[in-house]
């Protein structure tokens, strides 16, 4: 970190947008732009884990994606160790891999069949460090350690191994140029439960030892909850909460998180008994034609006459908490609909 | 999965894999010995058998095999075991060169096409004009306007050649095009692409590293009918008097000329149809053996 940057945070992102655009007919007319991201903004600090949630086309990915430029943002910025990525282009960009890693949701496909897993870690190597044969060697034999696989397994193909195993190799070769900052995009979603647990305690490891940041996707919140310091809620494209972890769960400040957190179970019988399931009514409306005002304003259960015209700006709601919704005060309590509803 | 027994195991290499497991398909061994013999026969066969190809011998003409000719002669007494082996020489060269350059040409535009979204349109209108061409009428006008120019250039046999390999290559690309652009982009939204991106992989390095690996079995279904398809339009194009000089044995020459004495001498149309169909099944089983053998999912099953 240069001295001029030093009180700024590792990622700082403001205002990313990422729409796709809608053509149709023989001249690829644009009829319109699927909004996958609107208008996101959020800090992660060194060595911070954010979770990121949110149900499935809310464009949690998208984030992440367009963060190390896999997308190119719409608008916005996105400044990695104070510096402006979100406008880099080929060499620079380039030059910048490095530092930013991801790793991927489905270990099968984000694993080249056809190449050895030692040859699949040494590719950032060979791609941006001037290393040797052996010396590549002798890192990819490090890094298989770091993972916890076996050295031998460096001459073996991706199918031979199980999904845990193939999550270790995909973080391996995330690790292999010893990035700062990595996107997990639901590097567990695709792993049986048991194996999960496994995956999770070592990304843990790995960020302890070699002081890693993360932006964990997820639509597990159970998992978020055991990783992440703070968490985002995403809907539709946009934040809807953000927050420490701690009071996000215990009390969350918008319907929609109040929603997504009553749906996970809890271990503890007397609570789950307790439990108080919101369920939701209708369907995620298209990105294409998002709602106007607030996005949840279709199925939120508190919605009101000003939630289908304005649309909320994420505001501070006290303890660092920011909230997108017309009930909460700006740097209060939450509005007396919500907090009627959670004592009764 | 197979367990692993510590560091214990041998250090393997991609190439001593694919040389196993293709040897354990039978059809690719039976097919690379089969090719093996057709091409020794046809490289040492002219100088063992020792009977020019060209002599006529009016007196046995249309004659039964015998140890003169062991598989007789043609209705000018011109000896059928030496044409076929002439000829294959022919054949084989020009299936084998005509299918090489189509199969560069489909997989370049196929892979461009599929990869870069922008010449996608572009490319794929370029292959439907070319599959919209009358393809005769368009090998008729090319050899007309090429024909004199190409043989004063490299002389009469040479010149023809190159004639015909570069028609029959590019009029037969589209097919292969058109599968490697399917293929590819399907394997573009592959997260080990958008791994190799994030890893800052250049483009061609990705194409080069992660997709052109990844697309060989069409590529392989496309090289063995290619060449079988290459043959076979050489043929048609000797038959239409466009190919090769009419005294310059080809195994599609020999067919057609043969097929009007079918019913007298029914050698003249086995033989070199035989040549063909087994010519092209071994190949058609290398390919098979190679693509099997190339892809690690399969091998060591």
């Amino acid at each position: 970190m240069t001295p001029e940057t030093a009180g700024e945070p590792l990622l700082r992102v403001e205002g990313l947008k990422v729409h796709f655009p809608v053509t149709r007919g023989l001249l690829r007319r644009r009829v319109g732009a699927v909004r996958a991201v609107d208008d996101v903004s959020f800090d992660i600090a060194a060595g911070e884990t954010l979770g990121l949630v949110g149900e499935s086309g809310c464009g949690k990915s998208s984030t992440g994606r367009a963060i190390l430029r896999l997308y190119a943002p719409t608008a916005g910025s996105v400044r990695l160790e104070g510096r402006e990525i979100s406008r880099l282009d080929g060499r620079e960009l380039r030059a910048l891999r490095p530092r930013m890693q991801m790793i991927f949701q489905d270990p099968q496909a984000s694993l080249n069949p056809r190449m050895t897993v030692g040859s699949i870690i040494a590719e950032p190597l060979r791609e941006h460090t001037g290393m040797g044969r052996e010396e590549i060697r002798a890192r990819v034999q490090e890094l298989l350690d770091a993972v916890g696989l076996a050295r031998a397994y460096a001459s073996r193909y991706p199918h031979e191994f199980s999904g845990g195993q193939r999550q270790r190799i995909g973080i391996a070769r995330a690790l292999a140029l010893n990035p700062k900052f990595i996107v997990c995009d639901e590097p567990i979603a695709a792993l049986d439960v048991s194996i999960q647990a496994q995956v999770v305690n070592l990304l843990e490891d790995l960020q302890e030892q070699f002081g890693l940041t993360y932006l964990f996707i997820s639509h597990d919140l159970s998992m978020v909850r055991h990783l992440a310091r703070r968490v985002a809620v995403m809907y539709l494209g946009r934040i809807m909460e953000l927050g420490p972890r701690d009071p996000l769960y215990a009390r969350p400040l918008h319907p929609y998180s109040a929603a997504l957190l009553s749906a996970v179970p809890s271990p503890d019988p007397e609570l789950e008994a307790r439990r108080e399931r919101i369920v939701l009514r209708g369907d995620v409306p298209s990105p294409r034609h998002p709602p106007e005002g607030c996005v949840f304003s279709t199925r939120c259960p508190k919605v009101f006459d000003r939630c289908r015209r304005e649309i909320p700006a994420l505001r501070a709601a006290g303890q660092g908490r920011r909230v997108a919704c017309h009930l909460v005060e700006p740097e209060g309590e939450p509005g007396p609909d919500i907090q009627q509803r959670r004592s009764g | 999965m197979t367990e692993i027994t510590g560091a214990a195991a041998p250090e393997r290499t991609l190439w001593s894999d694919v040389w196993y497991q293709f040897r354990h398909h039978r059809g690719a061994v039976a097919g690379v010995i089969i090719l093996g013999i057709i091409v020794l026969a046809i490289l040492i066969g002219p100088w063992l058998h020792g009977v020019d190809p060209q002599h006529i011998d009016i007196r046995a003409r249309n004659a039964q095999p015998s140890l003169a000719h062991p598989m007789g002669t043609d209705n000018i007494g011109r000896d059928i075991f030496a044409q076929v082996l002439q000829g294959g020489r022919v054949s084989l060269s020009v299936g084998v060169t005509a299918m090489l350059l189509s199969l560069l040409l489909g997989t370049l535009v196929g892979v461009l096409a599929g990869f870069f979204r922008r010449l996608d349109g572009v490319l794929m209108r370029l292959t439907d004009l070319f599959l919209a061409l009358p393809l005769l009428p368009l090998l008729l006008v090319i050899i007309m306007l090429f024909r004199d120019t190409l043989r004063g250039l490299f002389g009469p046999e040479t010149g023809i050649f190159l004639l015909i390999v570069f028609i029959i290559g590019i009029t037969s690309w589209m097919q292969t095009a058109r599968i490697v652009r399917g293929d590819v982009l399907t394997l573009k939204e592959q997260e080990f692409v958008l791994a190799a991106r994030s890893i800052g992989t250049p483009s061609h390095r990705i194409i080069l590293r992660h997709v052109l690996p990844n697309i060989l079995s069409p590529i392989m279904v496309s090289a063995t009918l290619g060449v079988a398809n290459a043959i076979i339009t050489e043929s048609a194009l000797s038959f239409l008097g466009l190919g090769f000089p009419s005294d310059f044995p080809t195994w599609g020459r020999l067919l057609f000329d043969g097929a009007n004495f079918m019913m007298l001498n029914p050698a003249r149309v086995i033989w070199p149809g035989l040549a063909i169909s087994l010519t092209v099944l071994s190949i058609n089983f290398i390919g098979d053996g190679l693509r099997d053998a190339l892809d690690p999912r399969i091998r060591g099953r």
